[in-house]
């Protein structure tokens, strides 16, 4: 059914935290290796080993730049998978009624059975979180690992999505974001968690906490823990003076 | 926006097919016997042909009658509910008029408003996407429509028609441009709003997430040459408006006339609607560095 439910009971999804991650891409990783084994079609390669490869992922890392008027430039890792969109625009246009979205959870899926691979939710997504897999002809997007979440043939330490499990720094949390006291949603209040593309209205899930403001308005010198300029030099640096009888 | 040839082909020719079967169900002509089946084996060939092109850039084209089954909410499914429909219809309007010789008054005219339902809900499929600001305006379904009734009066050889359609379909395409030129910018979509590091300072790529192409970019960061759009852009109006309109004004009886104007406005016609996708930005070109 592509008419979005009216209410989900749990809105559950990520929050990336852009201040840690360090853009390792081990969640990249992770999310085409869990989700070429179980889920669905598995995620195909074009030209893997050759010149010019390409293929489908559900989870792709960006990094940016950004200059501030006074300030260093500042370098973000931008991690970004489905963010399981409240008023999600890829599930209306979809004529088949592939695409759904979960109304006791929030999760976004496509039925990969009803699915013609005609692109439209695609185009439709802001966020280029779907990819037509090429060899498959159907539409693939993050699951948000439903098949990890709810399987109790795991360990309950590896119920969550597996690129929540790996990031080795925890830059991603995944939990439900309609439960204010849920972590993720206590993190987003006190870090001032936002929303990507407010203006289209898609109300996504997910949200990104910000990187701190770094060296705002200080000069740093990075090289001053190299030079030995204190006027009254201590440690080793103090005692070889006193030996060497320098003032 | 790619401008996939299977798309560009399904859009102008149905649209035509379905422009002539809006005037032959109007009774604007009332063909009868063999002229009658060459009117309507034509339309049907527009109009059908145009839709089996459509389903050459299905990924899975094997499970398609699905697409009847969300009408309430896609446009795709109402577009192909809409198309049998009227296809249907037209069909009983023209065993009448090919066998028995009659026009079903009645019927020719839900016919014709169906057809006219089908092209906007195809101009529907690409209006409705916010995330494509060209597309995403209020004359996009104008333009689909014009462009089917221009050439559909051109093909049911209404010279007069034709002729004030095509001025006004000129119209409608400079507006769709230069509206449409200024829309990106009109969303207030930026990399600082796509990745809400605006409040930091001013964002740019530094590293794309992979090296090589994937799905998202060949299918939606197309860029076009400004040079190549403006000329591109001139060709379009010159051979889809202004020529066939001067010749149906120099030659209005003349058969001749009516096939040189609908291959002049045919190959417009195309150009314009491969600009319509290839001057297509895509907000998600916004997190590749692409505008
Ligand atoms: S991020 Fe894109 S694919 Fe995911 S729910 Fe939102 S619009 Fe749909
Ligand atoms: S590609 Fe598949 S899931 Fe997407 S709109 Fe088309 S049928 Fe629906
Ligand atoms: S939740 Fe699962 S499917 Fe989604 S990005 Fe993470 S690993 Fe991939």
């Amino acid at each position: 059914m592509t008419q979005l439910p009216t209410h989900t009971d749990k809105k559950l999804g990520l929050v990336i935290d852009l201040d840690i991650c360090v853009g390792c891409h081990a969640c990249v990783v992770a999310c085409k290796g869990w989700n070429d084994q179980g889920y669905g079609a598995p995620l195909s390669d074009q030209d893997p080993y050759g010149s010019n490869p390409a293929g489908t992922f559900l989870n792709r890392v960006h990094s940016y730049e950004i200059t501030q008027e006074n300030g260093p430039a500042q370098v973000v890792h931008f991690p970004k998978s489905c963010l399981h969109c409240d008023d999600a625009p890829c599930v209306t246009v979809c004529p088949t009624g592939a695409s759904y979205k979960r109304s006791e959870d929030g999760i976004v899926l496509v039925n990969e059975d009803a699915c013609i691979g005609c692109g439209l939710c695609a185009w439709a997504c802001p966020y280029g979180a779907r990819e037509m897999d090429q060899a498959a002809g159907i539409m693939k997007k993050c699951t948000l690992c439903v098949d990890r979440i709810y399987n109790e043939n795991l360990p309950e330490i590896d119920r969550e999505p597996a690129c929540v499990r790996t990031c080795p720094t925890g830059a991603r949390a995944f939990g439900d974001l309609s439960d204010p006291d849920s972590a993720v949603s206590r993190s987003v209040a006190e870090r001032g968690g936002f929303d990507l593309m407010p203006e289209l209205g898609t109300k996504p899930i997910n949200q990104y906490l910000p990187p701190r403001a770094k060296g705002l308005g200080q000069d740093i010198d990075v090289l001053a823990p190299l030079l030995d300029i204190q006027p009254e030099p201590t440690g080793i640096v103090g005692w070889l003076d006193k030996l060497l009888g320098k003032p | 926006m790619h401008p996939a040839p299977s798309v560009i082909i399904f859009t102008v020719l149905s649209g035509l097919g379905f422009g002539l079967l809006t005037y032959l169900g109007l009774g604007a002509i009332n063909p009868t016997g063999l002229a009658a089946f060459g009117f309507f084996t034509l339309a049907y060939g527009l109009a059908v042909g145009g839709l089996l092109a459509s389903t050459l850039h299905l990924g899975n084209p094997k499970k398609a009658l699905l697409a009847f089954t969300q009408w309430r909410t896609s446009w795709l499914s109402r577009e192909a509910w809409l198309s049998v429909l009227a296809l249907v219809l037209m069909g009983f309007y023209a065993l009448g008029a090919i066998f028995f010789g009659t026009h079903m008054r009645l019927l020719g005219a839900l016919g014709a408003a169906l057809s006219i339902a089908t092209v906007l809900s195809t101009s529907m499929i690409y209006a409705q996407l916010k995330t494509v600001p060209r597309w995403n305006q209020w004359p996009t379904p104008l333009l689909f429509l014009v462009f089917a009734l221009s050439g559909g009066a051109i093909l049911a050889a209404q010279p007069y028609i034709a002729f004030i359609l095509l001025l006004i379909t000129g119209i409608v395409l400079l507006l769709h441009w230069l509206n449409g030129d200024g829309r990106f910018a009109a969303t207030g979509s930026t990399m600082e709003t796509a990745t809400g590091l605006g409040h930091i300072g001013k964002v740019r790529l530094l590293e794309p997430p992979h090296t090589g192409t994937n799905y998202l970019m060949k299918e939606m960061v197309y860029v076009v040459g400004r040079k190549h759009a403006l000329r591109l852009r001139l060709i379009a109006l010159s051979l889809a408006v202004v020529l066939p309109a001067l010749i149906l004004l120099a030659f209005p009886s003349s058969h001749f006339a009516i096939v040189v104007a609908i291959l002049s406005h045919l190959v417009g016609a195309f150009a314009a609607r491969w600009l319509f996708f290839a001057e297509a930005e895509h907000v998600v070109g916004l997190y590749y560095g692409k505008r």
